[in-house]
């Protein structure tokens, strides 16, 4: 019910319709909530309206976070292993 | 795909199980409700729940709008179409739900009723306009992501005049839901269902924003962490919320930065307030009657509504007695604790409304994870 996806703007039609990309799949979106869009710019389309937009940059900051913590949680996991294999560790 | 199949990396996904392992305490658990039904898919589909440590347990909440939506409201819908003829246009989500007397909208279709699933409210006005000699009514549901489309196909309806065109409102709020789980008395009485924090809505929040979730923060002293639908997202959001529990802190924070501002679409906002205003009071299913938890149609617009249109009372049924959708929509019971789950309630023919969402409880472990309760038994060569 609440699946909605991010698809690229091809192109504005008029005030209200746009042509959306997504995977390969294209097809007319109302704009009406997102008045703000432009071509390029990546939208998020639920029973089909662009809901909002989706903010490129955040979601490159997220990514980076993600791999931050992911790279922090490795390390921890691996000194933990450590601790565990080495004599009189694990206690 | 841009944008979603990085967030589904699963490198990183053990990498960030291993980080909130690593900031667990030892001596305590941890127990999220994740609201929306998104999420309950997400960790279901892709292993959310198997990666986090046993420590981290994630509670279903009643964010799936299908599953909320009680029998009587299917009921109307029904009626609408099988004795006042009307075409009745809704989302394919809801043709499946179970309604009285054995009958679903698909049922009522099969027995001649003129039903038609629709993929936008915008489909269900051109089918009013395709139809001038006949009613076409739009079931709408949903929560605050379905509602913004729903108040513009009421205005576009207004400024064409379309006289064959009305809605049968059932849009539901989200942040009284929430407020309605922590009053709960098995939250806060008997402490049954233990919730150190919720993980908050993805697209609902990018309608309404974050703000309308920092009260109960500040008020029950509960922590949420708005959070995407794909599985880093619902990770990080724990590792989030694992912090804020151990320092102490309840705030509201946005792990979904991409799409969800503090204010949310205004534009949206302001259709939205146009059309609609708060509803005394709604049943859902599972939660019983919540007050101020839904949307009404205004005055100005009541020529569009359904309810008042056509004289639509409302009559509450009761779930099947043996049924736990109630109990599991507020996470006092899981699926495998009905007795119903994986036999007589299955997809492909649900008793329950948890059983018919992709997005409900029930489906959502019927599908992914049922393997899961049958113990590995090695058997010595």
């Amino acid at each position: 019910m609440c699946l909605a996806l991010p698809a690229r703007v091809l192109a504005l039609l008029s005030a209200d319709e746009a042509v959306v990309e997504l995977g390969g799949v294209k097809k007319t979106v109302s704009m009406a909530l997102t008045p703000e869009a432009t071509v390029g710019d990546y939208v998020i389309v639920h029973v089909g309206h662009a809901i909002g937009l989706l903010d490129a940059l955040e979601a490159e900051r997220t990514l980076a976070l993600f791999a931050e913590m992911a790279a922090a949680g490795d390390a921890a996991a691996a000194a933990a292993q450590a601790q565990a294999a080495a004599p009189g560790g694990g206690a | 795909m841009k944008y979603v199949d990085e967030f589904r990396d699963g490198a990183v996904a053990r990498g960030l199980a291993a980080a909130i392992a690593a900031e667990l305490q030892p001596d305590r658990r941890y127990s999220f409700m994740e609201f929306c039904g998104g999420h309950t898919h997400a960790i279901a589909r892709y292993g959310v729940a198997e990666l986090l440590p046993p420590q981290v347990r994630m509670i279903h909440g009643p964010g799936c709008p299908v599953c909320v939506l009680p029998i009587g409201r299917i009921d109307q819908a029904i009626q609408m179409a099988l004795d006042q003829g009307a075409i009745v246009a809704t989302y394919g989500d809801t043709m499946r739900v179970p309604a009285s007397q054995s009958l679903s909208l698909m049922k009522a279709k099969a027995r001649g009723a003129d039903i038609r699933m629709v993929y936008s409210a915008a489909d269900a006005l051109k089918l009013a306009r395709q139809n001038p000699q006949r009613e076409v009514v739009f079931f709408a549901i949903g929560f605050e992501t379905t509602t913004p489309p729903t108040a513009l196909a009421l205005r576009q309806a207004a400024r064409e005049d379309l006289p064959n065109f009305s809605v049968l409102c059932c849009h539901v709020l989200t942040p009284s839901a929430i407020t309605h789980i922590l009053e709960s008395a098995e939250v806060r009485q008997y402490g049954t269902v233990p919730i150190d924090g919720f993980v908050g809505p993805a697209h609902v929040s990018i309608i309404i924003g974050s703000g309308p979730y920092e009260h109960f923060a500040e008020e029950y002293r509960k922590p949420v962490v708005i959070a995407g639908f794909e599985p880093l997202d619902v990770m990080q959001a724990v590792l989030m919320l694992v912090r804020q529990v151990n320092q102490g802190r309840a705030v509201v924070e946005n792990e979904f930065t991409r799409a969800v501002t503090r204010e949310g679409n205004l534009a949206a906002q302001a259709a939205v307030a146009e059309v609609f205003e708060l509803r005394e009071r709604f049943e859902w299913r599972g939660l019983g009657e919540v007050p101020y938890s839904a949307l009404k149609i205004r005055p100005a617009y009541a020529r569009f509504d359904a309810e008042l249109r056509f004289g639509l009372g409302y009559t509450p049924v009761p779930d099947h007695k043996k049924c736990e959708c109630g109990a599991i929509l507020r996470g006092v019971k899981r699926p495998t604790d009905c007795t119903l789950f994986g036999t007589v309630c299955t997809p492909e023919n649900p008793m329950g409304s948890c059983m018919v969402s992709s997005e409900g409880a029930c489906a959502a472990h019927y599908s992914y994870g049922r393997f899961r309760d049958i113990p590995v038994v090695s058997v010595p060569a």
